[in-house]
């Protein structure tokens, strides 16, 4: 019997006492806590299991640093007639979680997401999020690019390459993402060697 | 309830066996197909790779929540190892100045859960060290020795590769070898143009399927361990059938504690262990004790049995013991080849590793360093992990962009996006694996101070790399950018220089520690004989690589599995003729 069924077998087996016992009764019109038992996946080590609740059920970005990281990530990978967008991906929860998970992103990301609010109050006295798209694109492209980027700049560029890297790795580790990069392995089948076509694209064989 | 015991099991075991690895689970396999009952003690848990309970084969990266990243596993969210580098509650530490990084893999089979299947045998030479060259240690056995157990650890166990002939890297009763990946093709050709040998790997995966195991379906995963047993790990071609036997109690979550002795005879009677998940002291007794923990838990257990007639540490009469600790040398190189843009997508995955490796191919006379090193390889168009995507700005501007104008390096956007598509396979990795000079001054010992959560005295090491190694990762630098450059290919990032040891990886990085418990046929400088007894205690053996006076360049899983097996059939033969 799973956890949970068993609990609730207790309850309905001193249901009987209730009529007789209005301490049993009381108690028993308290919701119970919480005690959902945690279900170890495949794979997973039972500690492994139990931080992973725990990351879940944590919250790291506030509502408008979260807001900013998915404005971000949609601006570094937009929908394209490929395949969608990071937020569409689902990449905002997978940087959420990571922050979690790695906390030495934390300060880099979320000082960096302070150090662009700041920069866009200055030029525009409104926050990244709130500014106008063309006005965000004008901040981007001083920190996209590290090799032409004002030295004034540099935290901005440290902070774009490491927001960079964790919507890529967000994007294309997605479903979406590695549907639209074409990886077609991660499935049983008989490795033959590379394909004649490409041996011939290349002028390879495998008789030398 | 009653509150548990300590109790003295009352049965006495033909053998006990420390550790289910490589050389555990091959004892346990050939004493019990012997006819001998045997204890077999793992720390750890249970583990079958076949059992939905553990699989992580054939996931996909967004199962995970991290995507793969290696924030509790070392090596990657799906990794099959258990443990790590770092175990809560099992510290160890270092002299100052000296480093060393123990991984311990705390599950049935060991670190045979974490590895490349890379089953290299040892060539004649490796054997003979100190005569062939003046420094290091010659082995109390030859390559003459070994061969047939090489043998018939192919046979048992399944290895392909190639007839290639080499004096250094001796055939074996090879499987077919998996064709070459499209890099691999282009590897092999710069190898040729500068005079680097690039032969098939030999790799312990089944490209056909032997005995009642399955064959390789190619999902490249051999490093999350195989539902069909198509690769080699101890839990599932050797524990679980030794268990199959009837004659093995596999006991898991048996942290050992002391090798047991009686003091009237100096024999070894059984071990005494931590129950895990009880905390309670156990212990189990045997007529032949044999330790296969890792060559430094071998080393710590045997470093911890101290008596009054071991007052150094059991068979530690040579005060050997844990010293010539060394690890294989280790340094690696990426690169990013320009013709493997744009590539035709298929599914290249192939087995888990590369089809292709360079078997050492100098001569060290004419060099700077005494020993040599082989180089494994990386690339293809493989499952996007986290850290796919990073590092693009160091990338896309090295090539023009599809309307060939010159490219700025980083950016966003639609244009960024198609980069990665661009850029998806097309780069290649390579890693040196060297071999290191054993050194008396590399060792373990038991740190005064500190204890484990079990309350077992840990270690403390003392590792530092030699100017023989030093100048080795050296040559390897040089090496991979000539392979690089004949490629027509740019390698990515500083080229290491002296400021990081030319990127040596620190001592235990690598994973192939040996040494501690070393066999030769002087008692005064050596642990063991020429069977893996101990000198001191005639019912004690050691089957792990604590064992070796040396590793070769040749990771030492085959040679820890061929000696394992030799010393099973020598433990045979002497109880038989009631020697022990």
């Amino acid at each position: 019997m799973k956890r949970r069924d068993s609990l609730k077998a207790i309850t309905l087996s001193s249901l009987g006492f209730a009529g007789m016992n209005p301490q049993i009764a009381a108690a028993e019109s308290i919701t119970p806590p919480d005690v959902k038992p945690l279900k170890v996946p495949g794979g997973r080590q039972k500690f492994e299991a139990e931080r992973d609740a725990k990351l879940n059920a944590d919250k790291f970005f506030t509502p408008h640093e979260l807001k900013t990281v998915t404005i971000l990530g949609d601006i570094i990978i937009p929908a394209d007639a490929k395949s969608g967008s990071a937020s569409q991906a689902g990449t905002p929860a997978f940087i959420e979680f990571m922050m979690k998970d790695q906390p030495q992103w934390q300060t880099p990301i979320r000082g960096g997401l302070r150090w662009l609010d700041n920069v866009c109050m200055k030029r525009f006295d409104k926050k990244f999020a709130d500014c106008l798209k063309a006005q965000q694109i004008e901040i981007i492209d001083e920190i996209a690019y590290p090799a032409k980027a004002k030295p004034e700049m540099s935290q901005g560029v440290a902070f774009f390459n490491s927001m960079r890297g964790l919507v890529a790795t967000g994007f294309f580790t997605s479903k979406m993402g590695i549907a639209d990069l074409g990886y077609v392995g991660n499935t049983p089948n008989q490795w033959e060697g590379v394909p004649a076509d490409v041996l011939k694209q290349y002028n390879l064989s495998y008789e030398e | 309830m009653d509150v548990p015991q300590i109790k003295k099991a009352a049965k006495v075991y033909d053998v006990v066996i420390v550790g289910s690895g490589a050389g555990g689970g091959m004892a346990a396999y050939q004493l019990s197909k012997a006819g001998a009952t045997v204890a077999l003690l793992e720390a750890g848990g249970y583990f079958d790779p076949a059992d939905p309970k553990y699989i992580n084969q054939l996931k996909w990266p967004y199962e995970s929540p991290r995507r793969g990243a290696g924030t509790t596993r070392a090596f990657g969210d799906f990794d099959a190892a258990w443990g790590g580098w770092e175990i809560e509650g099992e510290p160890y530490s270092a002299v100052k100045g000296t480093e060393f990084h123990w991984f311990r893999s705390r599950m049935l089979g060991g670190r045979t859960n974490h590895w490349g299947r890379i089953s290299l045998r040892m060539g004649p030479d490796d054997f003979k060290r100190r005569s062939l060259t003046g420094i290091g240690e010659d082995w109390p056995i030859g390559y003459e020795d070994l061969s047939p157990y090489y043998d018939k650890v192919d046979d048992l166990i399944g290895v392909f590769g190639s007839k290639e002939g080499l004096r250094d890297a001796p055939d074996g009763r090879f499987l077919p070898p998996p064709k070459m990946r499209l890099h691999e093709i282009m590897i092999k050709k710069a190898g040729k143009s500068i005079g680097v040998p690039v032969i098939p790997s030999r790799l312990s995966i089944l490209t056909k399927p032997i005995h009642d195991r399955g064959g390789c379906f190619y999902c490249s995963q051999c490093g999350r361990a195989c539902q069909a047993y198509a690769d080699f790990s101890s839990s599932s071609v050797l524990c679980i059938p030794a268990v199959k036997t009837g004659r093995v109690t596999l006991i898991n979550g048996a942290m050992c504690r002391e090798v047991l002795t009686d003091s009237k005879t100096g024999l070894a009677n059984g071990v005494s262990y931590v129950d895990v998940p009880t905390m309670t002291e156990q212990s189990v007794m045997g007529k032949v004790v044999v330790l296969a923990a890792s060559t430094c838990e071998t080393a710590r257990l045997l470093l911890n049995s101290k008596s009054a007639r071991f007052s150094n540490g059991l068979a530690n009469s040579s005060g050997v013991v844990g010293k010539y600790l060394n690890d294989s040398t280790g340094a690696s190189r990426g690169a990013f080849i320009p013709a493997l843009m744009d590539r035709k997508r298929y599914n290249e995955d192939g087995v888990g590793g590369a089809h292709v490796y360079s078997p050492w191919w100098l001569d060290n006379k004419k060099l700077d360093f005494p020993r040599g090193y082989h180089i494994e390889y990386g690339g293809g168009m493989g499952m996007p992990m986290y850290g796919f995507g990073f590092g693009m700005e160091g990338r896309n501007s090295l090539v023009p962009g599809r309307d060939g104008k010159p490219k700025e390096a980083g950016g966003y956007g639609a244009s960024l996006k198609d980069d990665f598509r661009r850029f998806y396979g097309a780069n290649i990795g390579m890693a040196g694996r060297g071999e290191p000079v054993p050194l008396e001054s590399n060792y373990c010992e038991i740190d005064p101070n500190t204890v484990d959560k079990y309350g077992i005295p840990t270690l403390r090491f003392n590792y530092k790399w030699a100017d023989a190694e030093i100048r080795q990762a050296k040559h390897m630098q040089d090496t991979f950018e000539e392979i690089i450059h004949a490629m027509g290919g740019i390698p990515l990032g500083k080229k290491p220089g002296p400021e990081t040891n030319y990127g040596l990886e620190a001592p235990g990085k690598i994973i192939h520690e040996i040494g501690t418990a070393r066999m030769g046929n002087d008692p005064k400088n050596s642990v063991l004989n020429k069977y893996s007894q101990a000198h001191d205690v005639k019912n004690l053996f050691i089957v792990d690589a604590a064992a070796f006076p040396s590793q070769g360049d040749k990771n030492v899983t085959w040679t820890i599995l061929a000696n394992s097996w030799r010393t099973s059939d020598y433990i045979i033969d002497q109880v038989k003729q009631k020697n022990i």
